[in-house]
């Protein structure tokens, strides 16, 4: 299975950005990363200039770079936004439909989660538009990924699913981090910087439940599926994709690629991601067509 | 002068409701079989294929027309089961399908090309180049927009498209993009995309705790309030939390959508439409709905000022808001 580093979500300082993906671009053991903005137009112009500079470093370092578009596209310069990237000469990862509107036909293209791929008629429908590799969505089942890999296989299209990091949940029109701090989206004053990981959201017990990105919700949960892929593997899922967090991202691609390779058993693997943040709960539920909260292992 | 005639699109959840909806004047109708292929996949609820074509006679003897949402994401290697309900709405006399999968919009277009496709609010298609994308590959005729935009933003979507728009303007008011959310399957397992259901009642629970009623959506407290005040019921997004030291609801209050007062702007703005949400609501309450929407549309193609003052009570004591059609509201 090949590992893809999916879309820094959050929105960090442009320089951590850099030393970001410097370091991914030199040590980390992927095989694809996917780059740029998807969560919020408005953090676009921090990191922008620093976005070619990464990309040919990953290049160097003998990744496959693929831009990632925007989730959710509502404003006139949000369009601007996707017609650039169709003619940036880099392959384009869909986040929202309206980016098929953009790309040429027989232009190539990944899709990724936010779109939503739950069965094989809509695989098929993209797979003839040009989509190479598919993020799931990450509330399927093992049943639905299973029967998604058989036919993205007959189809000639990658699998990927969500295998590490917090689980994009939803979308919206409003800004959560601009609503706490009492402001508008539209005069928000990037509060979400002050989050790098998402803003903690707690039930009136006081129990972990979500996590607030701007505009987005994403679990509390770290998702990890490094103890479930054997059967991913059996079932012809192609690609795992791991979403930047803080802490040691290079690590956790070692362990998902000796995972991956099973070089080190589960319970091995599981341990050593479990010790790089003791104080992140895991989630698996959604694998087992549970609550996508729960931790089967 | 007159203003344009404004479609007013009602729900109904079973037989009764349908011909209430009708008998209160409804222009259209919109429902749904008793199955996980529509998003209002609850017990008791929706259509058996017999009830789909009487409501669709009934509805056309009235001179309405009737819409079958069949707007989930079908499962992979069941597909079939969404095939079949597209044709069954044909066969049952139905004036249109909504629909918000790609690969099921593909299919209608290609086996039932006679059969007028809208799209669903579920597709979340919220600009002019998603909507022409829709339009183009599937011949969809109508969008129901997304609740994430403001009647600016509505007005300039329909200078830049040449098919029909249907928007919310009463009910149940979804804060994330529709179609895309998984909140309700992170606590439950079950969502609005696979099962047709948002926070589903099969996993909530009730309890009482020291002298709060607490609501539990599988294992998370979505609110607390004293045990003797009304309980709201716990959808996910409309729950109490704490979150960077404040405690609140962080994402939207417990509220309902009433844009009855923006009526004569969407009509500028080129809405062909007017959707009331609420399949899962009473054939009392539809009535009662459709009745004082149907004056004010009526007041709109006459060319009166829209009687506002008879909606109020409609939402029945709960607190209403305009949502995204203000853009402060983001």
């Amino acid at each position: 299975m090949r590992l893809t580093l999916g879309p820094m979500l959050y929105n960090w300082p442009a320089d951590r950005w850099s030393d970001f993906y410097a370091r991914i671009a030199d040590e980390a053991p992927v095989d694809r990363v996917i780059i740029g903005e998807v969560v919020c137009s408005k953090r676009l112009p921090f990191y922008q200039n620093q976005i070619p500079e990464a990309v040919e470093r990953l290049q160097r370092g003998g990744k496959e770079v693929v831009l990632a578009s925007l989730g959710l596209v509502t404003l006139p310069r949000e369009r601007k936004m996707l017609a650039e990237l169709a003619e940036s000469g880099l392959p384009v990862e869909v986040n929202d439909l309206t980016m098929l509107r953009y790309l040429a036909p027989g232009t190539h293209f990944t899709v990724g989660p936010l779109v939503n791929v739950y069965n094989e008629g809509t695989l098929g429908f993209l797979a003839g538009r040009g989509a190479t590799t598919v993020c799931l969505p990450p509330e399927l089942s093992f049943a639905s990924v299973a029967a998604l890999a058989a036919a993205g296989a007959q189809l000639g299209i990658e699998i990927e699913v969500w295998a590490f990091g917090r689980v994009p949940l939803a979308i919206s029109g409003r800004c959560y981090h601009a609503r706490l701090a009492g402001l508008a989206k539209d005069s928000c004053q990037f509060v979400c910087d002050a989050d790098p990981d998402g803003l903690a959201v707690e039930t009136l017990d006081g129990q972990p439940f979500l996590a607030v990105n701007g505009v987005q919700t994403v679990s509390d949960c770290w998702a990890n599926l490094a103890g479930d892929l054997a059967p991913l593997s059996e079932a012809g899922v192609g690609s795992l994709r791991l979403s930047p967090h803080t802490g040691d991202m290079t690590e956790v691609a070692r362990l998902f690629r000796a995972a991956a390779d099973f070089r080190i058993d589960p319970d091995e693997a599981i341990a050593g991601l479990a010790a790089l943040a003791p104080e992140r709960r895991f989630s698996n539920g959604f694998l087992f067509a549970q609550a996508g909260a729960e931790w089967t292992h | 002068m007159n203003g344009p005639a404004l479609e007013l699109v009602c729900p109904a959840g079973t037989p009764a409701a349908l011909r209430a909806a009708v008998d209160a004047g409804a222009h259209t109708v919109y429902c749904g079989f008793a199955d996980e292929t529509n998003a209002r996949n609850f017990p008791g609820l929706n259509f058996s294929r017999d009830e789909m074509a009487a409501g669709a006679a009934y509805a056309h003897r009235a001179g309405s027309k009737l819409l079958v949402a069949i707007n989930t994401f079908p499962r992979a290697g069941a597909e079939a089961i969404w095939h079949h309900a597209v044709a069954d709405a044909r066969a049952a006399g139905a004036d249109a399908v909504i629909l918000a999968d790609l690969g099921l919009l593909a299919y209608a277009a290609e086996h039932q090309p006679g059969l007028r496709r809208h799209l669903s609010v579920q597709a979340a298609a919220a600009n002019a180049d998603a909507i022409m994308f829709y339009a183009e590959t599937f011949g969809v005729k109508r969008v129901v927009l997304p609740r994430v935009l403001s009647v600016e933003e509505i007005a300039a979507i329909n200078r830049d498209i040449d098919v029909e728009t249907e928007v919310f303007v009463f009910g149940g008011l979804c804060v994330m993009a529709e179609g895309r959310c998984s909140l309700s399957s992170y606590a439950t397992g079950r969502s609005p995309n696979m099962n047709g259901a948002c926070s589903p009642a099969s996993h909530v629970v009730y309890t009482e705790e020291q002298g709060e009623l607490v609501s539990r959506l599988g294992n998370f407290t979505i609110h607390k309030v004293p045990k003797d005040a009304p309980a709201p019921y716990p959808t996910l997004c409309k729950g109490c939390f704490s979150a960077g030291g404040q405690t609140g609801h962080v994402f939207e209050d417990p509220i309902s959508l009433d844009a009855a007062e923006l009526i004569p702007r969407l009509a500028k703005a080129g809405v062909t439409a007017l959707k009331i949400e609420g399949r899962q609501r009473s054939r009392a309450y539809v009535s009662a709905v459709v009745k004082s929407f149907r004056r004010a549309t009526d007041a709109i193609a006459a060319g009166r000022p829209v009687p506002v003052s008879e909606l109020a009570h409609l939402t029945e004591g709960q607190s209403s808001t305009l949502g995204a059609y203000r853009k402060a509201w983001r």
